[in-house]
């Protein structure tokens, strides 16, 4: 697995450049991984994102989108305006976590 | 006084474990029950070649009990709630039942209802179905029959659903279909997933992703459904994509019993969380999940169900005696993929390892390739009706190890592991 730098930082990512490890993560980071992705994080971004890391702390994964809206209470409408397209798997990328799991 | 096992959910994976369950505990101390609201066992992966004709409803329903162990005690009655503090479950007809040891194997349904607009009086069976109930599958092979022409879309609603490679096979299976039928150039056929592809995981969607090109299907991925407009026959999506279409065949988003989630036992998705290696409940000591009712990340599916309750069959004894569980299970799956044309696929999978190229069971020989297509594949689809009526449900010896083995298989190279990038 490759170790990148990131603001400065050296990271372990996998190969689709997703961090591996919940604590070499912090907001200068993710703030780098959104601009990698054309994401401008405002308020509403970081709620998203500190939900999801707080999330994954409790539940050992990454929330899916509707989990977001149950229980983080941002509308999955509102996920897909705030990160355009493929809303689960930007998220989860600027969290430094994994990506929702899929299937085959 | 006797130790009371109850068994909530008497389809593939409550069957399997009571006819294990019965040899190995000793019915002097143990009482085992399972409770299921009707007394009729659907083979559901036939509901995948019925609208096609494979199959008449009749072929897929057997009676349940017949499937139970002797010895065992069987009550017909819905289930209306568990309250996990007391030990209790509650009967919709009023009666109650007090437990030492609880398995939960309610499995998972389809619910049109969590889509707006799906489930309208207007278009519900008329143009959008599901095939995965006995009803829905009758009513789209008559749909299927009558259908003239233009676009069918083939729709997953949201992930996790059971059997998830099912409707990639629908439209494999129409693509044959219409072609025998001599009007596949007057159908257009639209595979819409709210995946970034039909196949996800890196060998699969290099190895496959030919197969739709050459079906002519179209892919729409990253497609998750806001509702359906069903004035106009159209999908619209979260960020407003349009897809009309003329016939919708749709999976609903699946979602375990309603009585998980009345009784506090389940996620957002009533789905109960269990530890992924043994199955007990993250909550209760004396609960466990088995087969699609729990939230373990692998299919659901039903040969995964009977991997994981032959590792737990043996943790559950070990439980009982109050030893630490030993037989982790590794998320092991094994599928037949129907690719049309009397041709199928076979994909093995687990947790960790993705699935691979190469023969099963056994390495060159086989006689069953890895994700490639053969006739031999879908022979051995038409023979699981058998294997699954004869031998699975009865807890009988099938010949696959319940853990993965990786002999035959051919490892990923570094460079095809590598996927896209989370911009793309
Ligand atoms: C179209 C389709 C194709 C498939 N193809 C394959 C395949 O090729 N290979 C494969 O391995 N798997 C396949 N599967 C998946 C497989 O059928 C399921 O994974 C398997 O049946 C799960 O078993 P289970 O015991 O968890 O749930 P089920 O078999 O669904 O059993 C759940 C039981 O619980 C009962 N129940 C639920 N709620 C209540 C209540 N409140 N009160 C009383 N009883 C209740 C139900 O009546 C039911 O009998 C397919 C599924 C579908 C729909």
């Amino acid at each position: 697995m490759p170790v990148i730098e990131i603001a400065g930082k050296p990271v372990n990512v996998n190969e689709e450049g997703f961090l591996t490890s919940y604590d070499e993560w912090n907001e200068e980071i993710a703030r780098e991984l959104a601009k990698q992705i054309e994401i401008e994080m405002t308020d509403e971004h970081w709620k998203i994102i500190k939900f999801l890391r707080d999330d994954f702390k409790t539940q050992g994964e990454t929330a899916t989108s509707r989990r977001v809206q149950t229980v983080g209470g941002v509308p999955v409408k509102e996920q897909f305006v705030l990160f355009p397209k493929k809303p689960a798997k930007k998220m989860a990328y600027i969290a430094g976590l994994p990506k929702p799991k899929g299937c085959v | 006084m006797r130790k009371k096992l109850i068994v909530l959910g008497g389809g593939t994976a409550g069957t399997m474990v009571v006819n294990k369950l019965h040899k190995k505990l000793d019915s002097q101390e143990w009482s085992i029950t399972i409770v299921d609201k009707d007394n009729k066992h659907l083979y559901q992966p036939g509901l995948l070649l019925l609208p096609f004709g494979v199959y008449e409803a009749g072929e897929l329903l057997k009676e349940r009990d017949h499937f139970f162990p002797k010895g065992i005690e069987y009550i017909q009655a819905e289930i209306d709630k568990v309250d996990a503090d007391s030990n209790t479950v509650y009967l919709v007809n009023g009666k109650t039942l007090v437990y030492d040891q609880l398995v939960i194997a309610t499995g998972t349904t389809p619910h049109p209802d969590q889509t707006m607009g799906m489930d309208d009086a207007e278009i519900w069976r008329k143009s959008v179905f599901d095939f995965y109930t006995l009803p829905g599958a009758v009513a789209l092979k008559d749909a299927l029959n009558r259908f003239e022409g233009g676009r069918l879309v083939v729709h997953i609603s949201e992930m996790p659903i059971k059997c998830p490679v099912a409707p990639l096979e629908f439209a494999f299976l129409a693509d044959a279909y219409f072609t025998q039928r001599k009007m596949r150039e007057k159908v257009e056929i639209v595979y819409v997933t709210p995946l970034e592809g039909a196949f996800t995981k890196p060998v699969c969607s290099k190895q496959l992703g030919y197969m739709l090109v050459e079906r002519d299907i179209k892919l729409e991925p990253d497609f998750v459904i806001e509702h359906i407009d069903s004035q106009t026959k159209t999908m619209v999506s979260m960020d407003e994509r349009e897809i009309p279409f003329d016939l919708l065949v749709t999976v609903p988003v699946n979602m375990g019993a309603d009585f998980i989630g009345r009784s506090g036992l389940g996620n957002d998705l009533n789905y109960i969380p269990v530890n992924k290696e043994n199955f007990l409940s993250t909550k209760y000591p004396n609960i466990f999940a088995l087969g699609d009712a729990s939230d373990i990340p692998a299919s659901k599916a039903g040969s995964v169900a009977h991997f994981a309750i032959d590792m737990f069959t043996e943790n559950f004894v070990e439980h009982l005696a109050g030893r630490p569980m030993t037989h982790n299970f590794d998320g092991h799956a094994n599928c037949f993929i129907e690719s049309g044309d009397g041709k199928g696929l076979l994909i093995d999978f687990n947790y960790t390892v993705e699935p691979l190229m190469g023969m099963f069971p056994l390495p060159v020989v086989g006689p069953f390739p890895l994700l490639k297509e053969s006739r031999l594949n879908h022979m051995g689809k038409l023979a699981f009706r058998w294997i699954y009526w004869n031998l699975l449900l009865k807890g009988r010896w099938i010949p696959i190890p319940a853990l993965m083995s990786m002999a035959g298989k051919k490892q990923a190279t570094q460079k095809e592991g590598v996927g896209s990038h989370a911009s793309n």
